[in-house]
């Protein structure tokens, strides 16, 4: 297979790191080399966060550049619009369809772009929006918005769900374990029922 | 076994397989990760110690003692530990001593990028960089190799992208390490005149040979590729090298940053048609191969400032641009980090800048106190800076100022290296008020425990230290403890510490929301029947109350339900959702 290069962007506190640990070990799993570019410290504190993760036969630079992105996986609106740029032609994006406005909004400073989406959706063919956090509510805990999100990148790759399964039970803590693992059904289903 | 590791992971693993037995830090993004893993290794004795300088000396006793021992810290630690650094340079180690030094190129999580690279060759110390995981863990533990052969302190230095990029490990065993003896020796351990003259002899001497070592041991290395470009690089910019270049090129890829190995560089050199030297940061190894007398291409085409990547490099030397299509025209707004919905630090700055205040502020969360809305710190610069600061601003400007004026500091900062700012203050007839901002945790670095939480790294219940006890002990008469989200009691303490004429201070506790043990009674939310739009809720700046144009919302994702802004509401609008 050739590269695969994955991003996924949120606000810091929404667990994207958590995503992107099970994204290495699905690689880890199908013996691939990989790099996974995390952030901690000061933006995880509700700042813009990206993590990188970078699958193939050899990956040398942790980071992915403008243009090189197969996926973006964005946990909020604004943030996809973001990171957009760094989406490969023909790449796909899935956005959480959750709103969080930062404090130049929040205190009258900037503006929140108006229909973030359906811009999107004009100008990239592979896009899936899906309301993640709802998703995330009706299997018991909104943390596991994070998952809900996979299960869908999951259903859209061609790597076996078991595979998928078996990362989250390696990195996922015990105590919620289960509600991550019905989230991720719940996020593979959604993605059957965004195709039809 | 093959396994995904970070690369402050790697290293403790690497420390744990070298048979380290003491491993001392104190937190600091991007190290922070290092120590919190050797913590799970039973057989390691582990330490978060009150800041880098007394680290580093307890790890310098435990290798004088015989033991393996290792000490992390960010970069800007290593200026706190660079006392110990140097002298230790001269006592050399009897147990391996490693010291793990982490840059911040881009300045993720710092208030400056600089490159501690210099402090090798300052202190005359061998310092190797690491270009994954893998080499993370092998590095350490020939770190420790190379301290015992030369009896040195080794630096090993990462940056954020190294320390907090997981990339494949393939695990060795732990090593049957023999703890060394203890012996008496004040010739080489007593470093005073007469010793250290002779110390700095050695010193010497094990620098040339480590020159050698450098040109000879395994940890530089030549790839060939093509010979039209010869690329020297080492850690991170390695990588990005091989990513802009492939097989375009030829690389020398420096393991070993300190000192370099001088004759494979004039060898390498000789066989390209152009060498590159690319480097994060300063020119550090470019000076040097330039006074070596090689002609090479570096910092005139590339920045001294910011992280590189592989594509600046194909920008800036192969002139390739990759142009991107803007998707709207709309202006994106930035998203800075913000005090966490629920923290305790808010109600502190809400009240410092209604008292309009002037703050000398100093590092942790609380610094995003300097951030609109709140705006009310006016300076920060290192760690426990706040105090001396404010000292020295009510000295300039005499009694009317300094009634105006408090520091303000964390309490793991305040341990750290505030403490001793207090004593000047006492000491020296100071009037300042000095609030700490205890939230019973190191919050900005992610919850590490700090002599006053009362636990140990590992969870282990120990003796708590009092910070009023310490406060009052050090000569401070007048200290006050109150809660920041009783805002009226905090005020007027404020208010009444900053009149006085002698030192005072305030110590504000809550623990910080993300704490396991703090519960909060969840979502709240606005009526809008009863909310009257006066927006004194949005003042305190949480993230969680947006301005709708119309209505005021709670975004209940968000929302811990911590209720300061129920105490600005004269409408009691805010309602349990
Ligand atoms: C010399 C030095 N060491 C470490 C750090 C990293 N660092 C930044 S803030 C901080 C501690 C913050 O803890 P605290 O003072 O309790 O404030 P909080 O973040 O909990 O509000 C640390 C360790 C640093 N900037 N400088």
């Amino acid at each position: 297979m050739d590269n695969l290069n994955i991003m996924i962007v949120g606000v810091g506190g929404q667990g994207t790191l958590l995503a992107s640990r099970v994204l290495g070990n699905v690689a880890l799993k199908q013996s691939l080399d990989v790099k996974v570019s995390e952030v901690h410290g000061m933006s995880q504190r509700g700042g813009s966060v990206v993590t990188y993760v970078k699958m193939g036969k050899k990956v040398y630079s942790p980071l992915i550049e403008k243009g090189e992105a197969d996926v973006i996986l964005a946990f909020e609106i604004l943030e996809a619009l973001r990171w957009v740029e760094y989406l490969k032609k023909g790449g796909t994006i899935v956005v959480n369809e959750q709103r969080i406005d930062p404090m130049p909004v929040i205190i009258g400073k900037a503006k929140y772009p108006e229909n973030i989406i359906a811009k999107l959706k004009q100008q990239i063919q592979n896009i899936i929006s899906v309301n993640a956090l709802k998703i995330a509510k009706e299997c018991g805990n909104i943390k596991a918005l994070n998952i809900v999100l996979l299960g869908l990148l999951a259903k859209s790759t061609d790597i076996a769900k078991d595979i998928w399964l078996e990362a989250i039970r390696e990195v996922v803590p015990a105590k919620i374990l289960d509600v991550n693992l019905k989230a991720f059904d719940a996020g593979y289903l959604s993605a059957s029922d965004l195709e039809k | 076994m093959r396994k995904l590791m970070l690369g402050n992971e790697a290293v403790a693993r690497g420390a744990y397989e070298a048979g380290v037995t003491v491993a001392t830090a104190y937190p600091g993004t991007p190290s922070t990760e290092i120590t919190e893993n050797i913590a799970e290794y039973d057989d390691i004795y582990c330490e978060w110690s009150p800041n880098e300088k007394v680290a580093l000396e307890v790890a310098a006793g435990s290798s004088i003692a015989g033991a393996r021992s290792i000490c992390s810290m960010k970069h800007v630690g290593l200026n706190v530990a660079a006392d110990p650094l140097f002298t230790t340079s001269y006592t050399g180690v009897n147990g391996g001593l490693v010291i793990m030094v982490a840059d911040d190129p881009g300045m993720h999580s710092s208030q400056n990028e600089q490159d501690s690279r210099f402090y090798a060759r300052s202190a005359k110390v061998p310092m190797l960089e690491p270009a994954d995981s893998q080499e993370c863990k092998d590095f350490v533990e020939q770190g420790f190799a190379i301290s015992e052969r030369f009896d040195t302190p080794v630096i090993v230095r990462l940056s954020t992208r190294i320390a907090h990029s997981q990339s494949i490990v393939e695990l060795g065993e732990k090593q049957a390490y023999q703890m060394k003896d203890y012996y008496k020796d004040p010739a080489k351990y007593v470093m005073m005149p007469a010793m250290a003259r002779k110390r700095h002899i050695e010193v010497e001497k094990r620098l040339a040979a480590l020159r050698e070592f450098s040109d000879t041991g395994n940890l530089n290395r030549i790839e060939w590729g093509s010979r039209e470009a010869g690329i020297i690089a080492g850690g991170i910019a390695y990588q990005y090298a091989r990513e802009a270049f492939g097989e375009t090129a030829s690389y020398l890829k420096i393991g070993m940053v300190y000192p370099l190995p001088e004759k494979m560089i004039q060898q390498f050199a000789k066989e390209v048609q152009t060498l590159y030297v690319i480097e994060e940061l300063e020119p550090f190894m470019e000076d040097q191969i330039k006074k070596m007398g090689i002609q090479v291409r570096g910092k005139d085409l590339l920045p001294v400032m910011g992280e590189l990547s592989a594509q600046i490099i194909k920008e800036k030397i192969l002139s390739i641009k990759t142009e991107i299509q803007p998707i709207t025209n709309d202006p994106v707004p930035v998203r800075p980090p913000v005090m966490c919905p629920g923290c305790p630090h808010r109600g502190a700055f809400y009240v410092l800048k209604k008292l309009k205040m002037n703050v000398s502020g100093d590092i942790g969360c609380y610094t995003l106190g300097a951030l609109a809305p709140m705006e009310s710190i006016d300076v920060v610069i290192c760690m426990g800076a706040s105090v001396g600061a404010a000292h020295g601003m009510a000295k300039a400007r005499g009694k009317e100022f300094a009634q105006k004026t408090v520091a303000v500091i964390g309490d793991s900062t305040f341990i750290h290296s505030g403490i001793t700012g207090l004593i000047d203050i006492v000491y020296n007839k100071g009037i300042s008020t000095v609030i700490i901002l205890d939230n019973s945790i190191t919050g900005m670095t992610g919850h590490q425990h700090h002599p006053a939480t009362g636990y140990t790294i590992k969870g282990e219940p120990t003796r708590q230290l009092n910070l009023i006890q310490l406060v009052k002990a050090v000569g401070v008469d007048r200290v006050r403890v109150t809660d920041p989200f009783d805002i009226k009691e905090f005020e007027k303490a404020v208010k009444e510490e900053t009149e006085a004429e002698e030192p005072s201070v305030i110590i504000v506790q809550r623990p910080c929301a993300l704490l396991k043990n703090v519960i909060f009674e969840g979502p709240q939310a606005i009526n809008p029947q009863k909310c009257k739009q006066c927006k004194m809720c949005l003042r305190i700046g949480c993230p969680a109350i947006v301005d709708l144009g119309d209505t005021i919302e709670i975004n209940e994702a968000l929302c811990v339900g911590c209720k300061l802004c129920t105490k600005l509401c004269s409408a009691d609008a805010i309602v349990k959702r």
